[in-house]
């Protein structure tokens, strides 16, 4: 009887309550494959820091670049501050909608509950695309066009780059929603959705750079 | 997987943990209107703006990475606490040495190009 203050060593004798990996962990109510989902979101814990660190890096090539405009248009000729705000509202409602989608996948609510906060998430992210690439769009046909300067193209490495990820993450979001359907929530289906709430948070923290750098830091 | 009623813990474990994304929603919300507010609707000195934006910025950044993605100081997720502070630690000398490198020949060599 001298195991008073032994270690957590090994798989006996867990708490309820520990946890696993990074993030949201889903508990003791989905004990069935908590050791690879040890193994999967922490990995792509590491993949989402090597993605930061990319991110970060044009971020710093953005700002090296903005007196680079080569005498064409510059930041506050072409940013307009209310699109950046409609993006930003959506992202961040979208952030939440994960969220409470996270919740529900945690504490079993009715599959119904899940399916429809995922919706509402991949409606949000559409809608962000969609203004993101009517804005891209309206910058074009004012001639800022990613050949026109050296700040131009800075830009059109950094933010598109983001729209891509929200591209990627909504497809994944489509086909984790095909997976629900087909194989209901599986133990791939959970980790799948655990990683996507990640990547989507992340995605939402990338945004925070760039409407505080580059568009209100552009347009002040 | 059907309905399930939640055990007494677990309804009050819910209740808390949606009331923390409510309050991280509220937070990242509130950081977020400032400087879009303050950008639109008043006529503040660049410089002080900036600051504003910056503070703004780097406070949502936490709070997000706290309230949605949880990541906090607990015990038993300290080395993801310290994957993330390595990756910062990363970012800050490889950006801050291309910033001081750039903007130094800049200086030296194409004042045009300083902001």
């Amino acid at each position: 009887m001298t195991t008073i203050t032994k270690p957590n060593d090994g798989h006996a004798n867990q708490t309820p309550h520990r946890a696993h990996h990074p993030g949201l962990n889903l508990g003791p109510a989905h004990q069935e494959s908590e050791d690879t989902r040890e193994e999967m979101v922490f990995g792509f814990w590491v993949f989402m820091m090597s993605d930061l660190i990319v991110f970060g890096l044009l971020f710093a090539t953005y700002v090296t670049m903005l007196g680079g405009t080569a005498g064409g248009l510059g930041p506050s000729d072409l940013f307009e501050l209310k699109s950046a705000f409609i993006e930003t509202m959506l992202l961040l409602i979208s952030s939440f909608t994960f969220g409470m989608a996270s919740l529900a996948l945690k504490y079993r609510s009715d599959r119904k509950v899940l399916v429809i906060w995922l919706l509402v998430t991949l409606l949000l992210g559409l809608g962000f695309l969609a203004h993101e690439l009517y804005d891209f769009h309206k910058m074009f046909t004012e001639g800022g066009v990613p050949s026109r300067s050296g700040f131009l193209s800075a830009f059109f490495s950094l933010v598109p780059l983001h729209g891509l990820h929200v591209i990627g993450a909504c497809i994944w979001l489509i086909a984790l929603l095909g997976q629900i359907a087909v194989h209901g929530l599986d133990p791939p289906t959970k980790t799948g959705l655990m990683r996507l709430a990640i990547l989507w948070h992340f995605l939402d923290v990338v945004w925070i750079g760039i409407f505080s750098l580059v568009y209100l830091g552009g347009i002040v | 997987m059907s309905h399930r009623q939640l055990s007494e813990q677990e309804a009050r474990e819910k209740s808390g943990e949606l009331r923390s994304y409510l309050w991280g929603f509220g937070l990242a919300l509130i950081l977020t209107l400032i400087p879009f507010g303050l950008a639109a609707y008043t006529q503040m000195a660049a410089g002080t703006l900036y600051l504003v934006i910056a503070g703004c910025a780097v406070i949502q950044i936490v709070v997000h990475f706290r309230f949605f993605l949880h990541i906090t100081l607990a015990r038993n997720k300290r080395e993801d606490l310290q994957l993330i502070l390595f990756t910062a630690l990363i970012l800050a000398i490889m950006v801050g040495g291309t910033l001081w490198i750039l903007f130094n020949l800049y200086y030296r060599m194409m004042p045009d190009m300083l902001p």
